[in-house]
């Protein structure tokens, strides 16, 4: 439509050196830099990944030694989950857009963001340099005492990149948190704030609270393969149980920073695409903060069979089916929201459909794994594995690329093909259903995971996992390509293209540097899309 | 010190994206606070682990304990608490526009601190001098628990070195401002930077008081 | 005004002094055997010192109200990893072992 919004001033073609970009402070540059360094990560995450299917094709460990697997699924968990889940949405999308939906010219501190994103990279190149050097076989769980005492690769080198890792996210969620209270424009009061927000809002919370104990347990299992200090050592007298319990600390809510930024693009996408508003808004709200605190108190449901007590097994089984409720009301009230909205069947939609299906599989079968008794039978089974890859996968990076089809046009001021774009929902989805929904059935049956070879009785479900596997990343790579394409020859984009309701559509595709050329003033709740008619028959 | 332009007059040192040097200066020490809580978090995890240790292994604590020396642990605990005193007060220069008295505070609260820093070296040869660095190397006269007190001094050095890390970051971060302090960069009006190294200073010596009774003070017969 | 709230130099010192006091206190109630007690006095008096720091030292008496929040939040998730983890190795073996 408008295309002088391309060549106007603005963040985009402020300065086209390498120092604009690298020495940047502009929350949305910033963005950017996240975009490219997280993709390539789920790049090599991917491609570990498809040297796991390759050897699971066949029942016999034939492709890779049993120590070279234990390495690629290692390193396949370490990208993903370090360097690519929980940095993705808030980086990338909650770097971009928190200022924005606020109303305010940048995080409360853009330098520190600018930090953030060299002490990633900084963990990255620690994490790509023990790959290089012949990777890790720990798991990216790290259990000692293996990690400790046994492990002859490179652990300390990985354990570093996390480490430091952590430093950016901890970093990027004290920006959110300072920025949320202290730089809402006028009139924009908490319970204005977009859904979004309030999501980002509350990841940032257990970004603080939880990174440090993992950053901790790392650190230790490094003082002890380096200075042989036996504080999980059993021969000592040591517990490598206490290990799981600080990691687990950590890695528990850390799931929720890998989902809440979703479930907080779900909101945006399906108020947006149903043109209505949130269906109880401030359910939803307050259900970010109600999964943020109780997801600190469930971390024993991984440890259930590790000599960790029934009583404590127990405990954290209750509490873990108590944490389910906020986020079964999120789908409830999502699914309200449909109800009766005016439905537009864009890619982002259909993104955000094939969330809601997927992530209501992956939340169920956890209160599956939450039941101690069932546990005992699917712990360290594919049960497990499909489970956290449908609401990983079929979640969070379900409602990343929705957000990212979403958020493009604002981002980079163009359009994309809405039909490949469709095309490549599609695939998405059904590739990633048939990867793995067969792995429920086959970890059920018994299939351990985390080894290199199987009973042949379950080759036929791997088979069709790794077609499955197969036909995901030709899925992924579709929007890489028109994505990047739409970026010289896609159509201009207007500021609003969706007509949605939302600080970010009131200003320019893409927008000035400082987001607004008048900071804006709130009177309006935030989806105040009209009340639609209803009609009778 | 301050530019005028037709509309309203901007500090210096007012970031353009904050409205007042108000809400900057707000937004920086709650900021702040909010790195505090990730320290509370990480150390943390080392308390953690000596609470647990301790619970099973009362009687190794008890004699792992009395290698440390007390008196030295508590010269530190006074150098530190005076190095916390120092640091309020440079702050207080700060806010008083004081510059001489601001340097003076800030060189003082270093000096205690390399004090600290000095003492622990002390008591660190010491334990390798006698053999008490967990390792191959180490050696503890009751044999019933010398794998436990293993375990004990595992997490005094994992703990002390921590806090001694944090302590040489904190001498690092004291130099940047001493330099702003001597330059003049800190007035009444903005000072954030001296009110912000002050808090992480006032923080590091919380953990050494709570270190303090837990490492060196388990008891004496 | 940026300036914040000025403390007096008295209050400064009358701080450390209390801190020296404590402090002398925590190493001489160490040769009096009070059995348990000794590691809740220890502790009771960190707290103690540990409160005056925080609150007059690291001005929160006069602070915001969202310090005061983001502080007691600190202790409180403190307080849940090592009620949670203590919680598991107090009750091993309190209703059996898993299977058995």
């Amino acid at each position: 439509m408008d295309s002088t919004t391309l060549t106007a001033p603005n963040y985009l073609n402020n300065g086209h050196t390498w120092q604009s970009w690298l020495l940047t402070r502009d929350h949305k540059r910033i963005a950017i830099l996240y975009l490219i360094s997280i993709s390539a990560f789920f790049a090599l995450g991917g491609l570990f990944a498809l040297m796991i299917r390759l050897e699971l094709m066949t029942p016999a460990g034939d492709l890779f030694g049993a120590e070279t697997y234990n390495k690629v699924f290692t390193m396949h968990g370490v990208a993903m989950v370090f360097f690519f889940l929980i940095p993705s949405i808030p980086a990338t999308l909650g770097n971009f857009l928190v200022p924005m939906m606020i109303g305010a010219k940048d995080l409360a501190f853009p330098r520190i963001n600018l930090l953030s994103w060299y002490i990633y990279v900084l963990g990255g190149l620690f994490t790509v340099a023990a790959v290089t050097l012949g990777g890790v076989d720990t798991g990216w769980t790290f259990y000692t005492p293996y990690s400790t005492a046994a492990s002859n690769t490179h652990v300390i080198l990985t354990g570093l990149g996390v480490f430091i890792s952590g430093f950016s996210s901890i970093l990027t969620g004290l920006n959110f948190i300072v920025t949320i209270h202290k730089m809402r424009a006028p009139g924009m009061t908490w319970f204005r704030l977009p859904l979004f927000i309030w999501a980002h809002y509350a990841t940032s919370l257990i970004q603080i609270l939880g990174t440090p104990v993992v950053a901790i347990a790392i650190a230790l299992v490094a003082l002890e393969r380096l200075f042989h200090i036996g504080v999980f050592d059993p021969t000592l007298g040591g517990d490598p149980v206490l290990y799981q319990h600080l990691f687990w600390f950590y890695s528990h809510p850390a799931v929720y920073i890998m989902v809440l930024p979703a479930m907080g693009v779900i909101s945006e996408l399906i108020a947006a695409f149903a043109r209505k508003e949130i269906f109880g808004y401030k359910f939803v709200a307050f259900s970010s903060l109600g999964i943020a605190l109780v997801g600190f108190f469930v971390w024993g449901h991984h440890m259930y069979v590790s000599s960790q007590s029934a009583f404590a097994g127990m405990v954290f089984s209750i509490l873990t089916y108590m944490v389910a409720i906020p986020s079964a009301i999120k789908v409830f009230n999502w699914t309200a929201t449909l109800y009766r909205g005016s439905i537009a069947y864009s890619a982002p939609m259909i993104y955000a459909f094939g969330f809601l299906g997927l992530f209501l599989v992956g939340g169920l079968t956890g209160l599956f794994l939450g039941a101690l008794g069932l546990d005992v039978h699917v712990h360290d089974t594919y049960f497990v594995v499909a489970h956290f890859h449908y609401v990983m996968v079929g979640g969070t990076i379900m409602a990343y690329l929705g957000g990212l089809h979403y958020w493009w046009p604002k981002m980079f001021g163009r359009m994309y093909s809405e039909a490949w774009a469709r095309f490549a929902a599609l695939v998405i989805f059904v590739g990633f259903n048939l990867t793995f929904f067969p792995q429920f059935i086959v970890g059920y049956l018994g299939m351990p995971r985390r080894y290199h070879a199987y009973p042949p009785e379950f080759q036929v479900l791997n088979v069709l996992s790794t077609a499955g596997a197969t036909i995901l990343g030709i899925g992924y790579l579709i929007p890489m390509i028109y994505l990047v394409y739409s970026l010289r020859k896609g159509e201009p984009a207007p500021a609003n293209p969706w007509g949605a309701t939302g600080l970010e559509w009131q200003t320019t595709s893409p927008p000035p540097l400082e987001n607004f050329h008048e900071i804006p003033i709130v009177t309006e709740p935030a989806y105040a899309y009209a009340k639609q008619e209803t009609h009778v028959g | 010190m301050a530019s005028v332009d037709s509309s309203h007059v901007h500090h210096s040192a007012l970031q353009h994206h904050f409205e007042s040097l108000e809400q900057q200066k707000e937004s920086s020490i709650f900021g702040m606070w909010l790195f505090l809580v990730t320290e509370v978090l990480f150390f943390g995890g080392m308390f953690m682990a000596y609470v647990l240790y301790r619970t099973w292994y009362p009687d190794a604590w008890l004699a792992a304990s009395h290698h440390l020396d007390v008196t030295l642990g508590a010269v530190n605990t006074a150098v530190l608490i005076g190095s916390s005193l120092t640091m309020a007060m440079a702050v207080r220069a700060a806010q008083l526009g004081q510059r001489t008295a601001q340097v003076v505070f800030i060189l003082a609260t270093m000096f205690l601190g390399f004090v600290f820093l000095g003492i622990k070296a002390v008591e660190y040869s010491d334990k390798f001098a006698h053999h008490l660095v967990p390792g191959p190397n180490f050696r503890f006269e009751d044999a019933t628990v010398a794998r436990q007190a293993q375990i004990f001094f595992s997490v005094y050095f994992a703990m002390t070195g921590m806090h001694a890390l944090h302590m040489v970051i904190g001498a690092g971060l004291l130099t940047w401002i001493l330099i702003g302090a001597i330059k003049g960069r800190f007035t009444p009006e903005y000072h954030t930077p001296v009110e912000l190294i002050g808090l992480y200073w006032h923080f590091v010596d919380i953990i050494w008081i709570f270190l303090f009774p837990l490492l060196y003070l388990v008891g004496h017969h | 005004m940026t300036t914040g709230h000025i403390a007096s130099k008295g209050l400064y010192f009358t701080i450390f002094a209390a801190l020296m006091v404590l402090t002398a206190v925590t190493v001489g109630i160490t040769y009096v055997d009070l059995g348990d007690l000794n590691l809740v006095v220890a502790l009771g008096i960190a707290c103690t010192k540990a409160l005056l720091v925080v609150l007059f030292f690291m001005h929160m008496r006069w602070s915001h109200r969202l310090t005061h929040v983001a502080a007691i939040t600190a202790i409180a998730f403190l307080v849940i990893l090592f009620a949670f983890t203590l919680g598991d190795y107090f009750s091993r073996g309190a209703l059996g072992e898993l299977g058995r």
